[in-house]
């Protein structure tokens, strides 16, 4: 029996279950909560209907607006053939279908991918990280970055971001219920205005599911992290890559970093920075808590064999 | 991918398939008569080495377990363009156990290799043909997907698409070719060819 040297890491996998779950109830709680203001459940469920409807849509064209939002400009391989061969040599080690490649030409290195399945996806690079990585650490962000689309990162994310779509929605809705609906109150609810219970509740969903959203993000970075040093077998080309790309995007000046401020949940590397970046918002985890990962998985590949 | 690995977010590395490369000698005499190319005598295991001591020892072990044995071939290893280390096996291309022995040689490698987790670094193996015109085509073996394919090149980056599919025509019955033409990976500097 061939031995494995995967690391599993089961406070990991449970970790990220129970937020999803946690997420998924989140949904349940918005929807009841919007029952009992209305006294209707269809309303409640037309709310969550209305943020899976429109999670789903953000998913469908998650490529074409992430690569909008980043300026990224889809390469051919006679424009890029050294990428290209990285990526396909890459795709045959997976066993995944090859993705698009894009190209971003900005100074600020960072790396992303995006699209609804594997197999239509879109990885893509900046200029900057072209300039700033050696082709071994470019190689490790890549691998990072294909274990995305192998774990459908774009779609988890999106619907496990539909009931703070919906709670968002609301919370605008509640407001203009606020200004046009006057002062109905619903006798049965003690006088309590619906548009106030709509707010709150909807205030509450929101706020949480903002909290447990981050939180899923961090672990899935860590999972593609993981996955992308199996890959590629050098845990070590992607630590130094992280550590050159860190240090990097500090030092790149305020006014570049608005304009990837949306797609940043995507990216290696989160791309704002130096923004009040406490660690419960941050979508991506601390350098060091990925250098420890990758740490464990460098000693576990390195261990000689069994005699 | 099923629900699970994609609500966990895990991808388990896929295991390669080793036995196929025994379908090469009868493959190879099909492509004698056929089409004229005959073997080089060359074999190669491509595969991505992981950092670190363990992988140096595995390698290490490889190598004295080929060149251990009575009729040993020759044997070396390179390193690629892309960071792929390529491990060349040398036969002699005239003994008629030659492709059998070359294929051994090539399963035992991997194995080791797979033996000691370092499957999921296997990308290819890769064994030349040459026609009586001097052109080479190699018989590429994906380790992932369990395809064979062939990739005969004509030049800087460039591919003669006519011969690989004229190979694929005629070993279409023997070998499970890879159907994708996308999957046709080009391997440019591929030791042999």
């Amino acid at each position: 029996m061939a031995r494995s040297r995967f690391v599993g890491d089961a406070g990991l996998t449970v970790r990220m279950t129970t937020v999803i779950f946690l997420l998924g109830a989140l949904l349940v709680v918005l929807v009841v909560g919007i029952g009992l203001a209305f006294r209707s459940p269809g309303i409640g469920l037309l709310v969550a209907v209305g943020g899976i409807g429109f999670a789903v849509y953000q998913w469908a064209n998650s490529d074409k607006v992430a690569m909008r939002a980043m300026r990224a400009r889809e390469v051919t391989p006679q424009e890029a053939p050294e990428l290209h061969g990285v990526i396909d040599r890459l795709c045959a080690l997976a066993d995944m279908p090859k993705p698009r490649v894009g190209v971003a030409d900005t100074p600020v290195p960072n790396a992303f991918a995006t699209g609804r399945s594997p197999e239509r996806a879109v990885v893509c690079v900046t200029t900057g990280i072209l300039g700033m990585l050696t082709a071994e650490e470019l190689e490790g962000v890549l691998a990072h970055e294909l274990s995305h689309v192998a774990h459908r990162d774009v779609l988890v994310m999106t619907v496990a971001s539909s009931a703070g779509i919906a709670a968002g929605a609301l919370t605008q809705g509640a407001q203009y219920g606020a200004f046009f609906g006057g002062n109905r109150r619903d006798n049965n609810n003690g006088g309590l205005p619906i548009w106030l219970v709509v707010l709150v509740v909807s205030l509450v969903v929101y706020a949480v599911s903002f909290v447990l959203l981050r939180l899923l993000s961090r672990y899935r970075e860590l999972a593609a992290d993981r996955a992308g040093a199996y890959l590629t077998m050098r845990p070590d080309a992607l630590a130094s890559a992280l550590q050159k790309i860190t240090g990097g995007i500090n030092q790149i000046p305020q006014r570049d970093l608005r304009q990837v401020r949306a797609a940043s949940a995507l990216c290696i590397a989160p791309a704002i920075s130096g923004v009040s970046l406490k660690t419960l918002t941050s979508t991506h985890p601390s350098l060091e808590q990925r250098l420890e990962q990758l740490a464990r998985i460098q000693a576990e590949l390195s261990r000689p064999g069994a005699q | 991918m099923g629900l699970w690995e994609t609500i966990s977010g895990r991808t388990k590395p896929k295991r390669a398939n080793l036995d196929a490369l025994f379908l090469v000698p009868s493959a190879a005499i099909t492509l004698q008569t056929a089409a004229g190319l005959t073997p080089t005598g060359d074999g190669s295991v491509c595969y991505r080495a992981a950092s670190g001591a363990g992988f140096h020892q595995t390698q290490a072990e490889v190598l004295a377990l080929l060149r251990g044995s009575a009729d040993a071939p020759e044997v070396q290893t390179s390193s690629d363009a892309f960071g792929f280390t390529w491990l060349q096996v040398h036969r002699d291309p005239d003994d008629p156990e030659g492709m059998a022995g070359l294929c051994t040689d090539l399963h035992a490698v991997n194995t080791t290799l797979e033996s000691e987790g370092f499957g999921p670094g296997l990308l290819c193996s890769l064994v030349p043909f040459a026609d009586p015109a001097g052109r080479r085509v190699g018989l590429v073996y994906l380790y992932k997907k369990g395809t064979f394919y062939p990739f005969a090149p004509a030049g800087p980056q460039q591919r003669d698409n006519l011969l690989e599919l004229q190979v694929r025509d005629t070993l279409r019955a023997e070998l499970p070719i890879e159907p994708e033409l996308s999957g046709w990976l080009a391997l440019w500097g591929a030791p042999g060819l």
